[in-house]
C-alpha cells in the first residue's frame, strides 16, 4: 500500500489516496494449462462435453457429469457476437483505453459464447455480426494474448508466433490487482492525527466506562458508545509486551534486529504499537518505562510517524499490576 | 421449525459517507434505533452476524474495526459473510433454528464510493478467465440488458417506466439517494451511457449501513415487542453458474427457485434488489409476481443501492410494510454476483 498527500473532506475527515496491490499467481490445472498454451500458441481450445457441445474457454469439470473435462478441440479464431454493451467511459486496467465495447462472442465450432472485448466503431456494432481475434503483440499464455475482437475481414491472418519445443507447457499465470481508494480516516482518527501534527497525543473518554482509548475510535469497544471527550495523553508509558524483530521483510525500514512494542501511555487505557530504540533490543523488557522522540518538528506531518520511536527512561519499571489487565 | 420475526430494522444512507470504511460512526446510531425500536440492550442480543467487504473498503479486516460498534466486551457470539447482510440474516436465522441462540441482530455496511465500485466488483469473476479482462458491473448488465431487448422479452420504454416509478416511490423514502417526478418518456429521452443503458437504468454508487432485529416466538421479552411482528415464513436462497456464457441471462433460474421453495407467489408486496432496471423485469417473471403486487413502495435499489447492506434492506423495507398494515404477505429479495447470479428470498407475513 502506498499512501501520498492527505487533504480534508467537507465533514473534516482526513482522507488521502491509496493503491492496494497484489500479484496474485495461480497454477493451472491440465485443462487451463492447455488452453493458455493455445492462446500462446494462437490457437483457441474449447472442451467437448457430455452433451455434445462445445464449450469456450474450457470449465474443468462437465457442468452434467461433474467428471473433469479432459476432451479438448482446436476452435476457429472467429465468431458471432451474441450481445454486446458500449464502454463510454474505460476505466483503468480494461482491454481499450478508448471507447470499446465488451461483447458475448461464440467461436465458431462452439455453442456457448464467452466475454471478451470488441474494438470497432459504436455504430457498426450488431448483435449477429462476425468477428476475429486480433491478438496480442506479444502472447504469454493468459486470457489477454487475445487483445481483442475486431470484425471479421478475409485478409491473412497475423503471423503465429515460431513455437519452440523446448519452452514446454503454461503451467501458471500471474494476475496483477490494482485499486485505488480514496481512504478516509473516521472523525476520531481524524482528530487524532491532526494532534500529532501539532506535538500532542490526543485520546478520547468512554462517556459510559470511562476508560480513555489512543487512537481514539468510533465508538468505546466495551460500551458501543462514541467516545467524544477528549484527552491529551502524558508522552510517557510502560511498555507492556514487545517482540524482537529479527526477520527481514519487504519494506522494512529500520535494520533488524530492533523491537516492536505495545506502550500504555500514562492515563490510557489501551495500549499502541510503536518501536522501542536507543537501546540494545535484549535490555527491553516488559514493565520499562519509556518516552516519545520526536523527529525534528518541520518533518511532522497528520501522522504517527511524527514519533520516531521510544526510547528507555530513568525511572524504576512499572509494577506488574499496573499493567497486566492491558496484556 | 422455530417461529422467527423481524422485530427491528434501522438504516443510514447516504450519496458518499466521508468518514472511515469501516462505518462505525454510522453503525453505533443504526443499532441504538434498533435498540429503541425492541426496548432491548445489547445483553438481549444472542448473535451477531455481519456482511462487508475489504475490497469496498480498501483495507484488512474491516469488519473486525467494524465491531467496535456492538461494545464486545465481554465477547459476544458473532459472525461474518463477505455478501450483501441478507446472507448474513440467513446464517442468524439458521442460527436461530438450530435453537443455539433465541434472538440476533444482523448488520451490513459498505462505502462503494472509496473506490470504483463498478472495478472492484470485476474481482468477482472468474479468475483466469474474465478478471483479468475488467468488465464491470454495469458492462455486464448492459449485455444482459440487450440480449432481452432483441429477444422481445422488455422494450427500452419499460425498463424506463420501472425507472420513473421508482423515483416516484422514493419521494417517500427519507432514505432515497435519488428520487424525483420523471415521466418515462423524460427518461427515455436521456443519451444513453453504456449503450443499452442510460444512467437512470443504473442504481447509483452510493453508502450506507442497515441493522436489523429478528427474534424467536419463544425468546423471552418476545411479548413485549411490536404487536405485529413480521413472521419469516420462507427463506431460501440459490446460486447460478459463474460462467456468463452458460447462462439465458434474460431469466433467472436461482431467483426462480429461491422463490418457488420461498413461497413467493402469494405476497402482496415485494421489495427487489434489482440495480438495473431490466432486472426488476426478470425479477418479477422469475418469482411469479403480478401486476398486483406492490413493487418495491421504497424505490429500490434505483434509488439508493449501499453495497453489502442494500439486500438487507429490501427485507426491512418489507418488514416495514408489514408492521405498518400495509401488507400482510411481502417478500425482500437480495441479489449478489454478476448480472442476477446469486438470489434470495425472504418471504414474510402479518398475523
Amino acid at each position: 500500500m502506498t499512501q501520498t498527500t492527505e487533504s480534508t473532506n467537507d465533514s473534516g475527515c482526513l482522507h488521502a489516496p491509496i493503491q492496494v496491490e497484489f500479484d496474485y499467481t495461480r497454477s493451472l490445472g491440465s485443462v487451463l494449462s492447455k488452453f493458455m498454451t493455445g492462446l500462446r500458441d494462437h490457437q483457441v481450445y474449447a472442451a467437448k462435453l457430455s452433451d455434445g457441445s462445445v464449450v469456450c474457454p474450457p470449465p474443468e469439470y462437465d457442468p452434467t457429469t461433474f467428471e473433469p473435462v479432459n476432451d479438448l478441440v482446436v476452435v476457429g479464431t472467429q465468431g458471432v457476437v451474441k450481445t454486446w454493451a458500449w464502454v463510454s467511459e474505460p476505466v483503468t486496467d480494461q482491454p481499450l483505453n478508448r471507447p470499446f465495447a465488451y461483447a458475448m462472442i461464440q467461436l465458431d465450432g462452439t455453442d456457448e459464447p464467452f466475454l471478451h472485448a470488441l474494438d470497432a466503431p459504436q455504430d457498426q456494432i450488431k448483435s449477429g455480426m462476425r468477428v476475429q481475434i486480433r491478438w496480442a503483440q506479444q502472447t504469454q499464455g493468459d486470457i489477454r494474448d487475445i487483445a481483442c475482437f475486431e470484425p471479421a475481414d478475409d485478409s491473412p491472418g497475423q503471423p503465429v508466433p515460431a513455437t519452440d519445443a523446448a519452452q514446454g507447457g503454461v503451467t501458471g499465470l500471474i494476475s496483477p490487482v490494482r485499486l485505488a481508494y480514496d481512504y478516509a480516516a473516521s472523525p476520531e482518527e481524524s482528530k487524532f492525527f491532526r494532534g500529532l501534527a501539532e506535538g500532542k497525543i490526543l485520546g478520547q473518554r468512554c462517556p459510559k466506562c470511562q476508560k480513555v482509548y489512543v487512537p481514539p475510535r468510533g465508538a468505546c469497544p466495551v460500551d458501543g458508545v462514541p467516545t467524544d471527550e477528549e484527552v491529551e495523553l502524558a508522552q510517557r508509558g510502560t511498555v507492556t509486551t514487545f517482540c524482537i524483530v529479527n526477520v527481514p521483510f519487504l519494506g522494512q525500514k529500520i535494520k533488524p534486529p530492533y523491537v516492536s512494542a505495545y506502550v500504555l501511555l500514562d492515563g490510557a487505557d489501551i495500549a499502541f504499537l510503536h518501536l522501542i530504540l536507543d537501546c540494545p533490543a535484549e535490555e527491553v523488557r516488559m514493565g520499562m518505562r519509556v518516552e516519545a522522540v520526536w523527529k525534528p518538528r518541520d518533518e511532522w506531518g497528520t501522522t504517527i510517524e511524527n514519533i520516531s520511536h521510544f526510547r528507555p527512561i530513568d525511572e524504576p519499571d512499572a509494577d506488574y499490576d499496573t499493567y497486566k489487565q492491558h496484556l | 421449525m422455530r417461529d422467527v420475526a423481524v422485530v427491528g430494522f434501522a438504516q443510514r444512507q447516504q450519496k458518499s459517507f466521508q468518514g472511515s470504511p469501516t462505518c462505525v460512526e454510522h453503525l453505533v446510531p443504526v443499532f441504538a434505533e434498533c435498540f429503541e425500536q425492541t426496548g432491548w440492550t445489547k445483553d438481549n442480543i444472542g448473535f451477531w452476524c455481519s456482511g462487508s467487504s475489504d475490497y469496498l473498503a480498501g483495507r484488512s479486516f474491516s469488519f473486525v474495526s467494524a465491531v467496535d460498534a456492538i461494545g464486545a466486551l465481554p465477547p459476544v457470539n458473532e459472525s461474518h459473510v463477505e455478501m450483501d447482510a441478507a446472507w448474513a440474516l440467513y446464517e442468524a436465522w439458521v442460527k436461530i433454528q438450530t435453537g443455539d441462540v433465541d434472538t440476533a441482530l444482523v448488520y451490513g455496511f459498505g462505502k462503494a464510493s472509496a473506490g470504483v465500485l463498478r472495478r472492484t466488483l470485476a474481482l468477482q469473476l472468474d479468475p483466469y478467465t474474465t478478471t483479468p479482462l475488467w468488465p464491470d458491473t454495469v458492462s455486464i448488465a448492459g449485455m444482459q440488458a440487450r440480449e432481452g431487448l432483441e429477444q422481445g422479452n422488455w422494450t427500452q420504454a419499460e425498463m424506463a417506466q420501472v425507472a420513473a416509478r421508482s423515483l416516484d416511490s422514493a419521494r417517500s423514502n427519507p432514505n432515497a439517494v435519488v428520487s424525483g417526478s420523471r415521466s418515462a418518456e423524460e427518461l427515455l429521452a436521456e443519451e444513453l451511457y453504456a449503450d443499452p443503458l442510460r444512467k437512470s437504468d443504473c442504481a447509483p454508487v452510493s453508502d450506507g449501513v442497515a441493522a436489523m432485529v429478528i427474534a424467536a416466538a419463544d425468546a423471552p421479552g418476545f411479548d413485549s415487542l411490536r404487536s405485529r411482528p413480521a413472521w419469516i415464513t420462507g427463506f431460501e436462497h440459490r446460486i447460478d453458474s459463474i460462467r456468463l456464457g452458460s447462462r439465458d441471462l434474460t431469466t433467472s433460474p436461482s431467483a426462480a427457485a429461491a422463490g418457488q421453495a420461498a413461497g413467493a407467489a402469494s405476497v402482496d408486496t415485494a421489495e427487489l434488489h434489482a440495480p438495473f432496471t431490466h432486472q426488476e423485469i426478470i425479477l418479477k417473471d422469475a418469482l411469479g409476481l403480478g401486476d398486483e403486487v406492490t413493487i418495491n413502495p421504497s424505490g429500490g435499489a434505483l434509488c439508493g443501492n449501499p453495497m453489502f447492506a442494500s439486500g438487507l434492506i429490501r427485507i426491512g423495507e418489507a418488514a416495514k410494510r408489514i408492521w405498518a398494515g400495509d401488507s400482510d404477505r411481502a417478500l425482500g429479495h437480495a441479489t449478489s454476483g454478476p448480472a442476477l447470479q446469486q438470489n434470495l428470498v425472504c418471504v414474510m407475513e402479518g398475523r
